[in-house]
């Protein structure tokens, strides 16, 4: 067992090739775009920052049972750690892996930094013009499989640093973002996610400029018995008891 | 870290209760009244969650108040900001310092990841958010990451993240105006595992005063 703090560095050489044959879908989506879709256990949703993200938020359920989602604040606890690395999950708020984070040569991913909205982009970006925002994308998103904004949860912002000081101040890191950076999010059980290629909350460049972002699916390999997400630590063996008992009976 | 004393007197209150250990608590307060809440035995954690009474879809974001005031923590003067970016509740006074917006509550599930499988059938902090919503017509998908009054998670600068010892002493109190009519529920939370509560929680106490 190896505690999250111990998990390796990412490698930002590993070049990221993905079998042709292996690719289920893939699409690159401009800046400010949103997207949606349902990921198959076993398949891995790639999310590659082609020329230097300016943030990238994202929300996630229980394909099957919506009622389950993304909870930040458990997957920071029980990992001891708020700066999603490889080899730490995304955990749900009914103790169960939604993501493992197989890959990444990113780094640098964020829990605590929200997501934009009209007022934050109207603040940072100048009243009376229409700047598309996160918050407004993922209720348009969720409204697609029956969910409003009661089923909006605190997101994750993806290739971004918000870097926190002894007494608790939050300061946007700015240059971390490095062209053709990626993480491989292997989902657990059937993940809904949806995906915000808006600017994150803190970040403090004008003009709105979001960059493309690739979003590949693919049918990555199965788990093997020595796997580092799986292996982390006890809890993320616990983690995976339960996630894993939800599919034991199919 | 800041603490502040506050001038309100317990003998002009309207409502002086006692929460037990471990128990749930809501309550609907009215644009300008203040409740308080005071930490009787010191170092008990009290999961707190506030929605727009009017339309409970606006409810308390983490991530819109910590971005707000650029800061973790809560203390003196921090707003508790909704997801519809607008002000919640003031804290008027606090003599603890800091109060955690990160760590979110216990569940039976977390429970049983954190501590062991065999955890799942202890009490928890969603279980009695979920008791104390339920009369107004809230329930799970109403639960989003809370604030823990008088707990101390501490976030380095590599972002670890422990829940560590507490800093509240008996008689710590925290003083909140409301902004809006807000419904307010709490969790004393049951947690025995972690020195959140330094594995045994104690009650607390609720004051309301018109504003």
């Amino acid at each position: 067992m190896v505690q999250s703090s111990v998990l390796p560095n990412s490698d930002s050489s590993n070049p990221g090739t993905i079998d042709p044959a292996l690719i289920l879908r893939d699409e690159t989506l401009p800046g400010s775009a949103y997207w949606h879709g349902i990921i198959k256990r076993g398949n891995t949703l790639r999310i590659t920052d082609l020329e230097g993200s300016q943030g990238v938020s994202l929300i996630c359920y229980n394909a099957d049972n919506p009622i389950e989602r993304l909870n930040v604040a458990d997957t920071a606890k029980i990992q001891f750690n708020a700066f999603l690395k490889k080899g730490m999950v995304i955990y749900s708020d009914m103790g169960r892996v939604l993501f493992s984070i197989t890959e990444d040569t990113s780094g640098y991913h964020d829990l605590f930094g929200g997501c934009s909205n009209a007022a934050s982009n109207a603040a940072k970006y100048g009243e009376g013009e229409f700047w598309v925002n996160a918050r407004d994308s993922f209720r348009r998103a969720v409204t697609r499989y029956g969910l409003t904004k009661r089923d909006i949860m605190p997101n994750i912002n993806l290739f971004t640093r918000v870097a926190i000081e002894l007494e608790g101040k939050m300061t946007f890191v700015e240059g971390i973002e490095k062209p053709g950076s990626f993480i491989d999010l292997r989902a657990e059980m059937n993940v809904l996610v949806v995906l915000s290629n808006c600017p994150h909350a803190l970040h403090p460049s004008t003009p709105y400029a979001p960059k493309p972002i690739q979003v590949p699916v693919w049918n990555s390999p199965a788990p093997t018995a020595d796997d580092l997400c799986r292996n982390a630590n006890p809890e993320a063996v616990r983690g995976f008891v339960n996630t894993d008992a939800l599919f034991a009976q199919d | 870290m800041t603490t502040s004393q506050t001038q309100l007197d317990p003998q002009t209150a309207i409502y002086d209760e006692v929460v037990p250990s471990r128990h749930p608590w809501s309550r609907v307060l009215k644009r300008g009244q203040i409740m308080r809440i005071e930490d009787l035995g010191g170092n008990q954690a009290v999961d707190f969650l506030v929605y727009n009474a009017d339309a409970p879809d606006e409810r308390y974001s983490a991530q819109d108040t910590t971005v707000a005031q650029g800061n973790l923590y809560l203390t003196t003067g921090s707003k508790l900001i909704s997801n519809d970016g607008r002000v919640m509740m003031t804290i008027l006074n606090d003599t603890c310092g800091r109060h955690d917006t990160s760590g979110g509550a216990c569940s039976c599930e977390s429970n049983s990841v954190r501590f062991g499988l065999d955890k799942r059938f202890q009490h928890a902090c969603v279980e009695n958010f979920l008791t104390a919503l339920a009369p107004y017509g809230l329930g799970k998908r109403d639960m989003v990451s809370n604030i823990n009054f008088f707990m101390n998670v501490p976030v380095s600068d590599n972002g670890t993240l422990e829940i560590v010892d507490g800093i509240s002493a008996p008689g710590s109190i925290v003083d909140l105006r409301a902004e809006m009519n807000t419904l307010v529920a709490i969790s004393n939370c049951p947690q025995i595992n972690n020195p959140c509560n330094a594995y045994n929680p104690t009650p607390i106490r609720i004051l309301i005063w018109e504003g």
